[in-house]
């Protein structure tokens, strides 16, 4: 009897567990659903792209340049979206093209969020005289912006999407510091914290057990909004002839290539900033959706 | 009051210190001989390099070179252009002017639209107004405004023929530019279709430039409003029978344009990157296209001017919009 009982009483107080509840909230934001279907798809392309495209991404049919798109008067099948000024095929182009984007994105996010999250933390825990330091560099970092300075770097290491990514992530990465940094100085003051400490927890335990996993849901926001930045800077500077080189069939770059016939083939322009744009504005849609199923205060009660 | 001012000011030294640095560093590690890079295709005699070296004072110790040049700075020199052989300081600010201009006209346009959007958003808040609008500020807000800018031209100076695709005015024309303005130069010229001219070069630079900020900014003082309709002194207006369009305009976006004023002022530095983009596509005569000339030319000193002009002008912005934010709410002001 009082087994059943108990039995009974916990079921009605059992939490939901955490990614069950997070999904509760996440599924109620309708775009933030279909932003994680499409990026689901690009993730997809991103992975398995070489098979799945028609041609080699590569491979150019000199007999085939320019070819518009089937729909249009001398399109025809073989090119869905028609072919570039070497006849290289559009569509093929466009799907190899979504690993270098997600690449970008995951290693960006990586770099950034990982310096970022460890440096914040040492400045929420350091003495006042080395957070000063910190935050000033980061301050400094953040009054140069973004693209200039991702350009400047670039041009010092040399183009190439690698390099791009490098000076990507270090422009990015005083955004986690300054967002990890608040949290733990929040966090700091609270009785959980000074219990441990008491219980006689070392510094290395509080930062990163104690402390690091409530302060992580503003950051991961934060990812998705600098994985959508990424992809973008990373496509200007390709597009400036500073990150992806020719012939990677990265979307920036091939809008650069694609610029002096604009006025002759509109495809050759639309196709790789509809990615790009599509690309992002799924990742933004899920960062919305992130954010209110993340932060407690807009939850509906 | 005084105190939060002076502590504000001092942050900037040390921040200040450190952007120098960095542009100065920089170049430090470029690949490639500054000295051969003025040198050109004709290569050079090793007496001259050593010459040009010691001029240059490229011969000295870093930390003598550093204070060379910080010292410089402060007096407003830093160095010639090895193209044009001018100050770096005089071409910065005969070009600045085309840039002010052009993100004054994005920052006007992105203003015109997001606050009227935002507002309406946020009044009909989940109704059809609110979702479109959104929908639209957050492609407006994950553009990739070179393609925007390749797009407005296929279809405006292509298809249409309504715009021209790059330059400040036809080459029609020609008159003094005092100002540097040329809306202000074009009417101040007198010339007949000057002013259109103008206004016609500036159109799509305009648009391009402003669409990222209009979606922030439409998106921002949705936000803004919908905290301050929340707010009881809002039911009071409403309760004493103040008309809708009183409460909202009124009563209520003067409260949001805080956080708003905040966002723009903030924006100055997504204002530059844009700036960047969307002068070298248009052939905008700004520092942004100067900018990128000069990197791919490897033009050291306009390129470590040019970062460190632009940095301390974000961060003499940044500092008003702190200051201010500090005068406008005393909150802030204790920390």
């Amino acid at each position: 009897m009082d087994d059943a009982l108990s039995t009974e009483a916990e079921m009605v107080h059992a939490r939901p567990g955490r990614l069950r509840e997070f999904w509760f909230y996440f599924r109620e934001n309708r775009g933030a659903v279909i932003g994680l279907w499409i990026f689901a798809a690009f993730a997809f392309l991103a992975l398995f792209g070489p098979w799945i495209a028609p041609h080699d991404a590569t491979a150019q049919f000199r007999a085939d340049t320019l070819v518009p798109p089937f729909w249009q008067e001398g399109g025809s099948w073989k090119y869905i979206l028609g072919t570039d000024p070497l006849g290289r095929d559009m569509l093929s182009r466009l799907i190899v093209g979504a690993r270098y984007s997600f690449f970008v994105g995951v290693v960006v996010v990586s770099i950034a969020a990982s310096g970022g999250i460890l440096i914040g933390l040492i400045a929420g825990f350091a003495p006042q005289w080395l957070d000063s330091i910190i935050m000033r560099i980061m301050d400094i970092i953040l009054a140069f912006p973004s693209l200039l300075l991702a350009l400047v770097l670039v041009a010092i290491l040399g183009p190439s999407l690698t390099n791009a990514m490098i000076a990507i992530a270090i422009v990015l990465q005083p955004h986690y510091v300054r967002l990890t940094r608040a949290s733990v100085l929040s966090e700091k003051q609270k009785d959980y914290v000074t219990s441990a400490r008491v219980v006689g927890a070392g510094y290395l335990r509080l930062m990163f057990i104690t402390v690091l996993p409530n302060c992580l849901a503003p950051i991961i926001v934060q990812g998705a909004l600098s994985f959508s930045t990424a992809i973008l800077d990373a496509a200007a500077l390709g597009f400036l002839g500073m990150g992806a080189q020719p012939p990677t069939p990265e979307w920036g770059t091939m809008l650069a290539e694609a610029r002096e016939f604009i006025l002759r083939a509109w495809w050759v322009v639309t196709f790789p900033g509809i990615a790009i744009l599509v690309t992002v504005l799924a990742i933004n849609l899920m960062g919305d959706g992130l954010r209110d199923a993340l932060d407690p205060k807009l939850k509906r009660s | 009051m005084l105190n939060y001012v002076l502590s504000r000011l001092l942050t900037f030294i040390p921040t200040f210190l450190g952007v120098t640095l960095i542009s100065f560093a920089f170049i430090r590690v470029l690949p490639g001989d500054p000295i051969m890079v003025m040198a050109g295709e004709r290569g050079m005699s090793d007496e001259r390099y050593a010459e040009l070296s010691a001029q240059l004072g490229y011969d000295r110790p870093m930390y003598a070179q550093f204070w060379e040049y910080l010292t410089g700075v402060l007096q407003g020199d830093l160095g010639n252009s090895f193209v044009t052989k001018r100050p770096v300081w005089d071409e910065f600010f005969s070009l600045f002017p085309a840039t002010l201009e052009l993100s004054l006209c994005a920052m006007i346009f992105a203003m015109a639209l997001g606050l009227p959007a935002g507002v309406i958003a946020a009044v009909n808040r989940g109704k059809f107004f609110d979702r479109a609008l959104m929908s639209t500020a957050l492609v407006g807000y994950s553009m990739p405004i070179f393609w925007w800018a390749l797009l407005l031209i296929i279809v405006f100076s292509g298809n249409l023929g309504w715009t021209p695709v790059s330059g400040r005015i036809d080459l029609l024309y020609y008159f003094p530019d005092p100002t540097g303005f040329m809306l202000i130069d074009s009417i101040a010229s007198g010339q007949k279709g000057a002013l259109v001219s103008a206004l016609r070069h500036l159109l799509l630079p305009t648009i391009v430039l402003g669409t990222i900020p209009l979606a922030v900014i439409a998106r921002q003082t949705r936000s803004a409003m919908l905290e301050v309709l929340g707010e009881d002194y809002i039911r009071t207006a409403r309760a004493k029978g103040m008309s809708p369009g009183r409460i909202n305009g009124i009563h209520a976006l003067r409260n949001a344009l805080i956080p708003v004023i905040t966002v723009i002022g903030l924006s100055v530095g997504t204002l530059l990157a844009g700036a960047i983009l969307t002068e070298t596509i248009f052939s905008w005569p700004g520092i942004g296209k100067w900018m990128v000339d000069s990197i791919f030319r490897r033009d050291y000193p306009v390129v470590q001017g040019g970062l460190l002009l632009i940095a301390v002008m974000v961060m003499v912005v940044n500092l008003t919009v702190d200051m201010l934010y500090g005068i406008i709410n005393p909150k802030i002001r204790k920390r």
